[in-house]
């Protein structure tokens, strides 16, 4: 690992994220699209197998963004590893783009999976990890979900199942950062010891800094235990990287205005 | 090898959908080494005992989690395997309703959803376990197929079909055992063309699942009082057989849809909806379940009470063309 080449990805990711929220001058969910970008960076800059010029290569490792409002922080990662153009990325949220608010299943553009609608990823993941079981293939399966979007009981319901099936070649990794659409996640549901939870279910649990590169990668690549599926309980702040975002739930969705992005572009060369 | 003979449909017409659809698949299985059969805790309950013996790391039991089940379901589609998807009709259709909408409609992936025990079969357990508005919410989706085979030869043909169908797809059983039979010997069945059982020159009677039957011994009736009617066996429900119903628009002075389903959504509001668009189209008499839980009673009882049977059939598009 380069620990430094993915500290520059997530920074470019970062100033990708920034720039076409302003430049699509729409409303995006920026707060939980910056939260994880150190984890896709760290999948994309150096953990996940793929070819960027072949994205719907066999041997490839699934990425699922179950927590879809996400795409920021996916479709910047798409952009910094080649597999996605500035063109391309420069659609986001026009008139008929492939890229919009949500993923989109398309093959051709690396998107695995259609999302939006929270708490069904992790069923899909089971699907694809239990295929690749099946067919004896050795890539990996990752699903990304949000900490709120575990409020969803159909997450429980793959949780149980993967367990079951011994899915070792599955990894879940929670966005743990704590709020969600309408405030703080533990006034709405909480979850208590959200890891001992994950534990009780049968999982291969690792917490870790969300943001911490080599904590991130030393759990997606080492912390493998025969026979079980693996969660990352990745700590996480919403809208980490520029400060005024960070852990200000007024920006889970919003418009980047010009003064916001000025603001927020120092703020982020600053870090 | 399934033979599609006489003798083979009296014996899967005893032992009525749900045992046929297992046979089926334990047939279809020899043939089919990436056939996956997911089940939601009903594999015995949809016949699946004797399959999942058979081939038991073909066979996923995901647990009582109609959601997880399709999810799961389409992963494995998505991986190129060959995926039956099973659960009882209201579980698979509505608990999961929005898995089917997102992994099998929005995604496309050729997932074959199988709902066991379809209209009002379910008898004394009640309205929780009865479809009676599968066909629409499933219709509704796009992307979806949905079939409604009229026996347990169809049923047989239908699965045999699923398999090679690429694309998402929902298969509604209706029917119990010693369900009644439409055919007795091979014929061709293909996923979104009707097939025409009778030739009538009065008016179209356009059916599907168990009132395929009951609507030709109808017709005899209506025969005996001089009406002649059209029978069509519209299987597949969404794509309708359009070409069989613009025939059935120029020809006929009444347009019958019958169905093992709430009037709401099914066979009648897809034929209504297609018929919409014609000037001078003839009426329609939309006979199905009624819109409504009404009280839990034996099958052959519910389909008398609401009559989905031959003789009130009659009686009703007579009373109509008076």
């Amino acid at each position: 690992m380069n620990e430094q080449a993915i500290r520059d990805m997530a920074l470019k990711m970062r100033r990708s994220i920034l720039d076409i929220s302003h430049t699509c001058n729409l409303s995006a969910h920026l707060g939980g699209g910056l939260s994880m970008v150190d984890i896709t960076a760290t999948l994309y800059g150096s953990v996940m197998r793929f070819q960027k010029d072949n994205p719907a290569w066999e041997g490839r490792d699934r990425f699922i963004l179950s927590k879809g409002h996400g795409v920021l922080g996916y479709f910047s990662a798409l952009l910094a590893a080649g597999i996605i153009s500035e063109e391309k990325f420069a659609t986001f949220q026009t008139n008929e783009s492939d890229l919009i608010a949500h993923p989109v299943m398309n093959m051709e553009l690396g998107m695995e999976s259609s999302n939006g609608s929270l708490g069904q990823g992790l069923s899909l993941g089971v699907g694809l990890a239990l295929a690749a079981k099946k067919k004896g293939m050795d890539h990996k399966i990752y699903v990304l979900l949000g900490d709120g979007e575990c409020n969803e009981g159909s997450v429980w319901e793959a949780v149980m199942c993967a367990a079951q099936l011994k899915l070792d070649n599955l990894v879940a990794i929670v966005d743990y950062n704590r709020l969600q659409s309408d405030g703080a996640a533990p006034d709405i549901i909480d979850f208590g010891n959200f890891e001992d939870k994950w534990k009780a279910f049968g999982w291969n649990v690792c917490g870790i800094d969300g943001h911490n590169i080599p904590e991130i990668h030393n759990a997606l690549v080492n912390c493998q235990v025969e026979g079980k599926p693996k969660v990352l309980v990745a700590h996480t702040v919403k809208g980490k990287g520029v400060k005024f975002m960070e852990n200000n739930n007024e920006w889970h969705h919003n418009r980047l205005t010009k003064t916001h992005y000025e603001q927020a572009l120092i703020e982020l060369e600053g870090n | 090898m399934v033979e599609f003979t006489a003798s083979n449909a009296r014996q899967w017409s005893r032992l009525g959908s749900r045992g046929v659809f297992g046979q089926a698949i334990l047939a279809l299985a020899e043939s089919t080494p990436d056939l996956m059969v997911l089940s939601a805790d009903l594999g015995n309950s949809s016949g699946l005992d004797r399959f999942k013996k058979a081939y038991p790391s073909q066979f996923l039991n995901v647990g009582i989690a109609e959601q997880n089940l399709i999810g799961v379901a389409a992963g494995l589609a998505k991986e190129g395997l060959n995926v039956f998807a099973t659960s009882f009709a209201p579980f698979l259709s509505m608990r999961a309703s929005e898995q089917i909408r997102m992994n099998m409609g929005y995604m496309n992936l050729p997932v074959k959803a199988v709902a066991i025990g379809s209209g009002v079969s379910m008898a004394y357990l009640g309205n929780s376990h009865y479809g009676i508005e599968d066909a629409a919410v499933m219709r509704a989706i796009p992307n979806m197929t949905v079939v409604s085979p009229a026996d347990c030869m169809e049923i047989v043909k239908c699965v045999f079909a699923a398999a090679k169908f690429d694309g998402p797809l929902y298969i509604r059983l209706t029917g119990a055992p010693n369900n009644p039979m439409v055919y007795q010997g091979d014929y061709e069945f293909e996923i979104g063309k009707a097939i025409t059982l009778r030739e009538g020159t009065d008016i179209t009677i356009v059916a599907n699942g168990t009132m395929v039957y009951e609507s030709l011994e109808a017709a005899k009736l209506l025969e005996a009082q001089g009406v002649s009617a059209t029978v069509v066996n519209m299987h597949t429900i969404k794509p309708l057989d359009t070409a069989v119903l613009d025939k059935a628009i120029k020809s006929s002075k009444l347009i019958v849809t019958v169905e093992e389903h709430s009037v709401i959504g099914g066979l009648g509001s897809a034929v209504a909806e297609y018929k919409a668009g014609f000037r001078n189209a003839p009426a329609q008499v939309i006979i199905g379940l009624p819109d409504l839980f009404g009280k839990t009673a034996e099958y052959r009882y519910l389909l008398d009470k609401y009559g989905l049977v031959a003789n009130k059939i009659a009686q009703k598009i007579m009373d109509s063309l008076d």
